[in-house]
């Protein structure tokens, strides 16, 4: 696997770094990958480089569509006696 | 005693050289300069090879030796002086025992900035002094420059045995009690954070503790403890099974219980480390019988030491002998040793 | 920790795993590659099979770079370190796994090679620049996740023109990997292997995007649902994939909508095709020579290229006999059915390279699932 873990950016570096903060630990790593990233993002960061954003949304949406029923299933179901 | 050399020890910008192991006058200066005066006790002052104790009449002596080597030197919480105490100390308290004496030999490499062999050797004394266990003999040797790292402490430590404590690795048995004294990880993490290439701010500090009264508490508290011992290198995995081992009995954890710091678990999640294999240096499993578990775990907290401690599992009878977990997701698995050394990963 | 632990949720996991069992037809086997190691180590870590129906297999995948590196690769750094003198500079990773003559990058190391641990290829250019007078390899491994930040590396080497620093790149591509296993006669022709689905890679994704899978979803008629690492993303992914066969659908899902799109991260996509170029073969351990499924440094940075800059010559080296990896990364057997799992290859002795990572499908095995149907037996003393 990769290991790869979202933090937020909690500051802009010159030279594309950027400081991450993680459950009150810090680290410098770089942004050059994800220069869209804006302070206050979570961005994901693999080998001390942030590869990718979180999108706040859909990782609400996704929370609340674990193990509920899909369209299919609730239809099936709601057509039993 | 009139001193026989001129020019005190230049500690502020001095370094070891060959001559301070060298057993001449140079050593000598060491010895009573830095040593002695942060050490200075009276069987030291007797300046012989070794020191003459006295010792309980029929008592159980323990006796325990540990070398200690840590990059870097000086870590939040502590440095390899400290350290090199409290292990040995621990060590000693794991068999039930009241440390009273301790060793310390000293490897030293040439160049090795006097400053720092000074506040290594301060901070070991006042490590001591506070556990009340002195240093009464020791040695020094030097090694030519870039066959040692700096500082390497090896520290013995002697302790006697109260009569009617029996504790060993060997006698945890089925339906026993898993008891932990507090957060796991900390030292581990605190050392990892200073190492060049991996750092990041935390403020995590180690745990290095003294833990031999926290172990008088809990054996004052009841008789039914069976097995004690510090979850150091290798973390409470290693340690759980070592017992495991010994004893030829299982376990099972619930990992809910397991006490971790958020930030020793997010420095964890960065590097790829499991806090279950962590290095502590201040805490302590305890295994007891089932009907002495609560008063064990009472004094355990009522101790400053043992302010977090819980209740992490049961032993379990298991002819394999594995340390299983129920996972706080709800899945179990088997906590196995730790393989070779526990290296941060990228995959 | 935000994002993270919210995916750990115990209570959560009951509902997906309800959902599991309820759906899950008790007449159909379900057969599902995870193709990523990272799930392999979340299935393994949260215990996740015992929460999966008893007729739904997952069987372990490739993807674990440490665990597809084969021994000539191994060979070549630990030669530069050893024969060349130079500092190698590794991940963590790859510090223990097995090379020729009973060497590893640890052993060699012991043997007075220059190697180096490492957490990022920034820190084997901060060693160059450091020691100028010496030559700094980063010997660079990993899927699509990892291969831009060391392009962002050859780069910056360049940019600054430092004159003793190369790398060792042995990146590999997850979307060939999955199509030789698809293409091998176990899967295709005999129908050994039932692979029903592919729980898609998470990291790897948030790269390359989901479009990438799109084709042999289609070809190959296997439902791919792309899912994040933390537990509760697996089941859902697991749930998501046992929907698809209930239905008869073949489709690429997105369970990780949170970090993946179907397009990917253009930057790096952009940067890596300006850095490396196709790799006409490369070998994988356990799955031989597999074409077009590496990447190369391209001629404009050929002086970064450690294989050009050392005349370097690869030499494929044959894995141990008794070794049964190749089998298990293709999922064709199992850990335990390899005669030396857990006697002669063990985590502190591997053999092959699956027991070396802990996310290799039989170090896992080892370290978390042994004995999993032993009864606990919590006797309480009198």
């Amino acid at each position: 696997m990769c290991l790869a873990i979202p933090t937020q950016l909690i500051e802009l570096r010159p030279g594309a770094l950027g400081l991450v903060e993680l459950g009150g630990i810090r680290k410098e790593i770089s942004v050059a990958l994800v220069p869209d990233a804006v302070v206050g993002d979570y961005v994901i960061v693999h080998v001390g480089h942030a590869i990718g954003r979180i999108d706040p949304e859909e990782a609400r949406r996704t929370l609340a569509m674990f193990g509920t029923l899909s369209e299919l299933a609730a239809a099936n179901e709601a057509a039993l006696p | 005693m009139k001193k026989d050399y001129i020019r005190p020890l230049d500690i502020r910008s001095g370094c070891v050289d060959m001559g301070h192991g060298a057993g001449g006058r140079a050593a000598a200066q060491l010895i009573e300069e830095l040593f002695l005066a942060a050490f200075d006790n009276e069987y030291l002052r007797q300046g012989d090879d070794g020191a003459a104790l006295a010792i309980p009449v029929g008592a159980k002596l323990v006796m325990a030796t540990d070398g200690h080597v840590v990059s870097p030197l000086f870590f939040s919480g502590g440095d390899v002086g400290s350290l090199s105490v409290h292990g040995t100390i621990n060590d000693v308290a794991m068999c039930g025992a009241v440390p009273l004496y301790l060793a310390a030999s000293f490897i030293l490499e040439e160049g090795f900035p006097l400053a720092d062999l000074k506040r290594i050797v301060d901070s070991m004394a006042a490590a001591s002094r506070a556990a009340g266990v002195p240093v009464v003999t020791g040695d020094t040797k030097v090694v030519e420059k870039g066959k040692g790292d700096g500082v390497f402490i090896s520290t013995t430590g002697v302790g006697v045995v109260p009569a009617g404590v029996h504790i060993s690795g060997a006698n945890a048995r089925p339906g026993d009690a898993v008891l932990l004294s507090g957060t796991i990880g900390e030292h581990g993490v605190a050392v990892l954070s200073k190492r060049q290439s991996l750092d990041f701010e935390t403020t995590v500090v180690s745990d290095s503790a003294a833990l031999h009264g926290l172990v008088a508490a809990m054996l004052r508290a009841s008789d039914g403890v069976r097995v004690l011992r510090d979850p150091t290198r290798g973390g409470l995995a290693t340690t759980l099974n070592e017992i495991a081992r010994q004893s030829n009995v299982g376990m099972l954890l619930d990992e809910a219980t397991i006490p971790v710091l958020p930030q020793v678990e997010a420095a964890c999640e960065l590097l790829g480390l499991d806090p279950l294999y962590v290095a502590n240096e201040g805490k302590l499993v305890a295994i007891c019988a089932p009907d002495a578990a609560d008063a064990v775990l009472a004094a355990m907290r009522a101790h400053p030491l043992g302010a977090n401690a819980v209740r992490i599992g049961s032993v379990t009878e298991d002819p394999h002998r594995f340390v299983q977990m129920e996972t706080s997701f709800g899945g179990r698995r088997v906590v196995d040793w730790l393989s070779g050394e526990q290296l941060p990963r990228i995959c | 920790m935000k994002y993270i632990d919210e995916f750990r949720d115990g209570a959560i996991a009951k509902k997906i795993q309800a959902r599991l069992h309820a759906e899950a037809q008790p007449a159909r086997q379900y057969s599902f590659m995870e193709f990523c190691g990272g799930h392999t180590h979340a299935i393994s870590r949260y215990g996740i099979g015992e929460l999966l129906p008893h007729n739904v297999r997952m069987i372990h995948g490739p993807g674990c770079p440490v665990c597809v590196l084969p021994i000539g690769r191994i060979d070549l750094a630990i030669q530069l370190a050893l024969e060349r003198g130079a500092i190698v500079c590794t991940y963590g990773d790859t510090m223990r796994v097995p090379a020729s003559g009973g060497l590893s990058l640890v052993r060699a190391k012991a043997r007075g090679g220059d190697i180096r641990m490492v957490y990022s290829g920034a820190d084997a250019l901060e060693i160059a620049r450091r020691e100028p007078g010496r030559e700094v390899v980063f010997f660079a491994i990993g899927f699509e996740t990892t291969t831009p930040p060391t392009a962002l590396t050859i780069r910056t080497a360049q940019q600054e023109g430092l004159k003793n620093f190369s790398v060792l790149c042995c990146h590999v591509l997850t979307p060939s990997a999955i199509t030789h296993i698809l293409e091998s006669p176990e899967v295709r022709q005999f129908g050994t292997v039932p692979i029903d689905g592919f729980v898609g890679p998470a990291h790897v994704s948030i790269v390359i995007g989901s479009a990438p899978y799109e084709h042999f979803a289609e070809e190959y008629r296997k439902p791919v649902v792309i899912a994040g690492f933390e537990p509760l993303d697996v089941m859902q992914a697991v749930l998501m994939l046992v929907r698809q066969v209930n239905e008869g659908r073949a489709e690429v899902e997105n369970e990780f909508t949170r970090a993946v799109n179907r397009d990917g991260n253009l930057h790096a996509q952009a940067l890596v095709s300006q850095v490396f170029e196709l790799r006409n073969s490369f070998e994988w351990r356990g799955l031989g020579e597999v074409p077009y499924s590496a990447l190369k440094i391209r001629p404009a940075f050929a002086e970064f290229d450690a294989e050009r800059r050392f005349g370097l010559g690869y030499q494929p080296v044959p894995d141990n006999k008794a070794c049964e990896c190749g089998a298990i990364l293709r999922g064709v057997k199992k850990p335990t059915d390899c005669k030396i799992f857990g006697t002669v290859c063990t985590p502190e002795n591997p053999v092959g390279s699956c027991m070396v990572s802990s996310e290799g499908a039989c170090a896992a095995h080892y370290s978390y699932g042994r004995f999993k149907d032993i009864a606990v037996k919590v006797e309480v003393a009198a």
